[in-house]
């Protein structure tokens, strides 16, 4: 193993901050844009994508050797979609109203490019316990980066954030922030201001050094 | 008549109303990946039309004759195994993982196809033609489907209009926006929003426009009436 190989820990840490998956790496970005409405379902939806992910990383890091090369993606595949009947199935007899909120986005994790991704890059390579940091870092990142979504697209769309009212009576709702392209136009501005607040750390970075 | 007027609501429903990428969001990572060039963008949307179409006719038949509960080919197979049982098989559970294989094994094809008769094509296609497998948009029109044999009792023909037009739709949603990224490039794009930024407030603007399309159906309904 190569000397500057992240520790468990450092994976982790890169997850949530210099490698999230919505702001860095741009992937997974069709449950970003659809379940952001609101904060519980963005919540629930990273819910979700943690214990996928969770599951499918620790299965693929315990059965590393018996991976063959070609296979590897359907093997993948097939691992997620298993453990995504677990969770809609999980979603659909104890939270109802949620899952038919959420709809067809919860299937569509299998297709969620972060866990194949995370599986392929990590996973396939890594022992368990490191495989197992790589997927909590990953998905608290995911969640940080919904829950800044929906915050943004809740507060301003609907005046209320986690269903509970936060701006006054005087405050007219922007309908537009709900519907779909408020999804797009929130995202594009968010991921613009983190570019540049990244590219200003740089900067003074390589000015102090 | 009446079924004929049905399928032209479904085809332009799923083209431009509920439009796959502007409206559901599905099919994101082409749509901001592929779209730098119109030729390649048009590639793309025929590839992914041609996946959906076959994607979604082998859906159908598997979720109407085995998956769904009752369905005729599973209850007959019951019956020889256990003749005389009343219960209703029902092997839902299984949809997810019986569409992702169709999806996996139709996008194998597509490419043997394209590498065979289109090489060109295949050679600018690159990592993307792999990558339809996870293309969203494929397997939401999957469960579209699913969704509508269950609620609606759709037939194959339903099936197919809507997979097709969707493609459809995804294919004018990706060239209307590879056409705005060419013009794009002599802008003077403020540093941060270059790449993703930009192209997801266009996006946004371009979602703004198609919603100009919602409440079409109705009046269209009236119409062919």
């Amino acid at each position: 193993m190569a000397k500057d190989e992240p520790t468990p820990l450092e994976r982790f840490i890169r997850g949530i901050l210099p490698e999230n998956p919505v702001y860095r790496q741009l992937l997974g970005m069709c449950p970003t844009l659809a379940v952001t409405a609101s904060m519980k379902a963005a919540m629930t939806m990273s819910g979700a994508v943690l214990f996928v992910l969770f599951c499918a990383n620790v299965l693929t890091s315990l059965i590393r050797h018996l991976l063959k090369p070609h296979l590897r993606i359907l093997v993948f595949t097939l691992t997620i979609a298993a453990f995504v009947t677990i969770a809609d199935r999980f979603l659909a007899a104890y939270m109802y109203e949620m899952s038919k909120q959420l709809g067809p986005y919860v299937p569509l994790i299998i297709v969620n490019c972060i866990i194949i991704c995370r599986c392929e890059v990590c996973a396939s390579k890594q022992p368990v316990l490191t495989a197992a940091t790589d997927a909590l870092g990953q998905s608290v990142g995911f969640a940080l980066g919904l829950a800044s979504i929906a915050s943004v697209r809740e507060i301003l769309g609907s005046g209320e954030w986690f269903g509970l009212a936060v701006m006054g009576d005087w405050w007219i709702d922007w309908g537009i922030m709900i519907l779909p392209p408020g999804a797009f136009i929130t995202l594009g501005l968010l991921l613009g201001t983190a570019n540049w607040i990244g590219s200003g750390r740089a900067k003074r970075g390589a000015r102090e050094s | 008549m009446e079924h004929l007027s049905q399928l032209v609501l479904i085809a332009f429903g799923a083209a431009l109303i509920n439009n796959f990428v502007l409206k559901y969001f599905v099919g994101i990572c082409p749509f901001l990946g592929v779209s730098r060039r119109v030729d390649m963008a048009f590639g793309m949307g025929c590839a992914v039309t041609f996946v959906v179409a076959i994607a979604a006719t082998l859906s159908w038949t598997f979720t109407y004759y085995i998956l769904r509960p009752d369905a005729p080919l599973t209850a007959w197979v019951w019956q020889k195994i256990s003749p005389g049982s009343t219960a209703v098989v029902d092997l839902s559970i299984l949809n997810y993982i019986v569409y992702i294989f169709v999806i996996a094994s139709s996008v194998q094809l597509v490419e043997m196809y394209v590498r065979k008769f289109f090489p060109a094509l295949y050679k600018s296609f690159g990592v993307f033609l792999p990558l339809i497998t996870t293309n969203c948009a494929i397997l939401f029109a999957c469960l579209m489907v699913m969704k509508y044999i269950s609620e609606e009792a759709w037939g194959l023909d339903k099936a197919i209009t809507l997979a097709v037009f969707a493609g459809v739709g995804f294919t004018i949603a990706i060239v209307i926006m590879a056409g705005i990224r060419e013009e794009l490039d002599h802008c003077d794009v403020p540093r941060p929003l270059r790449g993703a930024g930009i192209t997801l407030i266009i996006a946004g603007i371009l979602a703004l426009a198609f919603m100009g399309f919602s409440g079409v159906d109705r009046s269209l309904a009236n119409l062919l009436k």
